[in-house]
């Protein structure tokens, strides 16, 4: 018997096995339940704060609440990921102080809310924004967002298609576990289906890394990477529609709307932040949160 | 070796419960695999496993076809095992019977190092060095392709098909070889004509075994083919193998998803593939008694 077989599936099976004792078991990640701090109930005291939500979040969260424990040692604060979705009925079963969302509250949910008495407040905490980079000798210098999903669903082939050289297109995407090939597939893809000939990199460092060393190749990846790695690939500009300007992707474009491939990063709360999210929630939006917001690879909000 | 017996008991039951743990453990795999596997049988249906397209996070409809992670699996494992049996073959003739005790000294040792190396550093050799190499042999638009998964695995394969092929080899009775010299037939007729054809059986197994190497090796596939999932034979092409999806799919999966019991098929397909290869070699092992 390869014992090798046994040695990969019997972890995952344990995995498997410790899961499905989890409750939340609608988008659990062996990443997510990050308790940044010790666990302890809600509300049971007047410093303890809950944060629950996206996955896309947890690290940033997290990092935000080592810092505030630091400044504020009798802070008490969990940090549990989960997903957005998650997150906003954990809201409004009022199981968690503060949502954590990387998409804006549904129509459903507000409604969800109000029936429970819960009114959900949104403030907007930072932002993510994905970059197209190719290779720096690709002469290309804009794309539409449309063009840039054609590339990707595969109905462009060829770079001369978009402008460039008559030569094969290599996508490049990032695996289906990863939440920025949702986010691009629904936002740039038009929640069509990836063309079967897209490369899947196991992560955003072989994504650079394979972008870097082919010429013909096009993928994707955070603003904060990309920006990290200008010197080896080039970004894109992306213009929203034909007729719009092209802009270029950076953290003054991103903070101020104009760059497309961007989304919002949210806390709800239940009305007006309470006693212990309201000064958490402020150190989030100070100088120095937002400064962690840049460290983690996220843009600030202003 | 029976009659040297363990006058200690407790020793033997010690050895005995640790020989058949393994037993166990392939039970319960097999088990588990299953037990998470059947909803799928159950919910799309089985007919899903031959979608033509693994697709499993989709807005539109999931797809969870095999056939593309077989294909690829398939094109990888022969390619390896082209690259794999000459060199092995050559390089085990070599050690059993032309080396000099000192060669014999320093090749062994490198062998056994290069079946030692973990496959994730040579996963990084071959993103580094392979696949700029094979882009630029082949003229590639990107040297992410079945090919280099392929001479990477062959790297890992050899060490595991030299060391059993020789043992055949060395096992041939000298009586054959002594005869085939003094009936005047060089060593080279010797060797082609009379040693490797009494050694085969056991160079055959040792060809399995190293194919059920190369088929379940993940981490130099997931970081060297480019992982799309396309049904092709080209050696230039991007693959995506059993494997490879496994191991970058499981880690974020919905628990009891069907995209969840869709990877328990795509484990337990592979693991009946390595087991059939494994029996296979055994078998061809037993019977020409040339079990270890």
């Amino acid at each position: 018997m390869n014992p090798f077989i046994s040695f990969i599936l019997l972890p995952l099976l344990m995995l498997s096995a410790c899961r499905s004792e989890q409750p939340n078991s609608s988008a659990p990640s062996p990443s997510s339940p990050t308790p940044a701090a010790v666990q302890s109930p809600p509300k049971s005291d007047g410093n303890a704060l809950t944060i629950k939500g996206s996955d896309t979040m947890v690290h940033l969260v997290s990092s935000w609440a080592e810092q505030y424990m630091k400044v504020s040692p009798t802070a008490q604060l969990s940090v549990t990921g989960g997903g957005s979705g998650t997150g906003f009925a954990a809201l409004i079963n009022g199981t968690t102080d503060i949502c954590a969302a990387s998409r804006p509250i549904q129509a459903k949910e507000v409604s969800q809310a109000k029936e429970k008495g819960i009114t959900p407040k949104e403030i907007a905490v930072a932002r993510d924004a994905i970059v197209v980079i190719v290779h720096p000798k690709n002469p290309l210098t804009a794309l539409t967002m449309q063009q840039t999903g054609d590339i990707f669903t595969g109905k462009f082939t060829l770079w001369d298609q978009v402008g460039g050289a008559k030569k094969a297109i290599i996508p490049l995407s990032r695996e289906s576990s990863s939440g920025t090939y949702v986010f691009f597939q629904e936002h740039v893809l038009k929640k069509a289906d990836y063309t079967v000939y897209a490369r899947l990199m196991p992560g955003t460092s072989a994504m650079a890394q394979s972008v870097a060393a082919d010429e013909t190749s096009i993928g994707y990846t955070g603003l904060g990477y990309a920006l990290e790695m200008k010197d080896s690939v080039k970004m894109l500009s992306i213009k929203k529609d034909e007729a719009a300007l092209a802009v270029v992707p950076s953290e003054e474009t991103v903070a101020s709307g104009a760059y497309p491939i961007s989304r919002e990063l949210y806390f709800y709360t239940n009305g007006e932040p309470g006693e212990t999210s309201k000064p958490f929630i402020a150190f989030c939006l100070s100088e120095t949160g937002q400064q962690i917001v840049r460290e983690t690879g996220y843009v600030a909000v202003h | 070796m029976n009659e040297l017996g363990f006058s200690d008991k407790a020793m033997r039951l010690l050895l005995l419960g640790a020989a058949s743990m393994s037993i166990l453990i392939v039970l319960l795999i097999f088990l588990f695999l299953g037990k998470e596997a059947i909803p799928f049988a159950e919910k799309p249906g089985l007919l899903a496993l031959l979608d033509s397209r693994w697709i499993p996070v989709s807005f539109q409809q999931p797809r969870f076809g095999l056939l593309p992670l077989l294909a690829g699996s398939t094109l990888i494992t022969v390619l390896a095992t082209i690259f794999t049996v000459p060199l092995s073959i050559c390089g085990a003739m070599y050690i059993a019977d032309l080396a000099s005790p000192l060669e014999r000294e320093i090749l062994k040792p490198f062998i056994e190092i290069l079946a030692a190396i973990p496959s994730v550093v040579l996963g990084f050799f071959g993103l580094l060095v392979v696949a700029p190499f094979i882009k630029e042999l082949f003229h590639l638009p990107s040297g992410l392709s079945a090919l280099t998964g392929a001479v990477l695995l062959a790297l890992m394969a050899v060490p595991t098909v030299i060391s059993i092929s020789e043992d055949a080899i060395r096992s041939v009775p000298l009586a054959y070889k002594k005869a085939s010299l003094a009936l005047g037939a060089s060593q080279l007729q010797t060797m082609l004509r009379v040693t490797v054809p009494a050694a085969l059986p056991g160079i055959v197994a040792a060809v399995m075994l190293g194919m059920g190497r190369i088929i379940g090796e993940t981490m130099v596939v997931l970081m060297v083919t480019g992982n799309a999932g396309i049904i092709t034979w080209q050696p230039a092409e991007s693959v995506r193998t059993m494997t490879a999806t496994i191991a970058a799919e499981m880690g974020e999966v919905p628990f009891g998803s069907v995209h969840y019991s869709a990877l328990f098929w795509v484990g337990l397909v592979l693991l009946l593939i390595t087991f059939g290869l494994n029996v296979i070699a055994q078998r061809v092992l037993k019977k020409y008694g040339m079990m270890q």
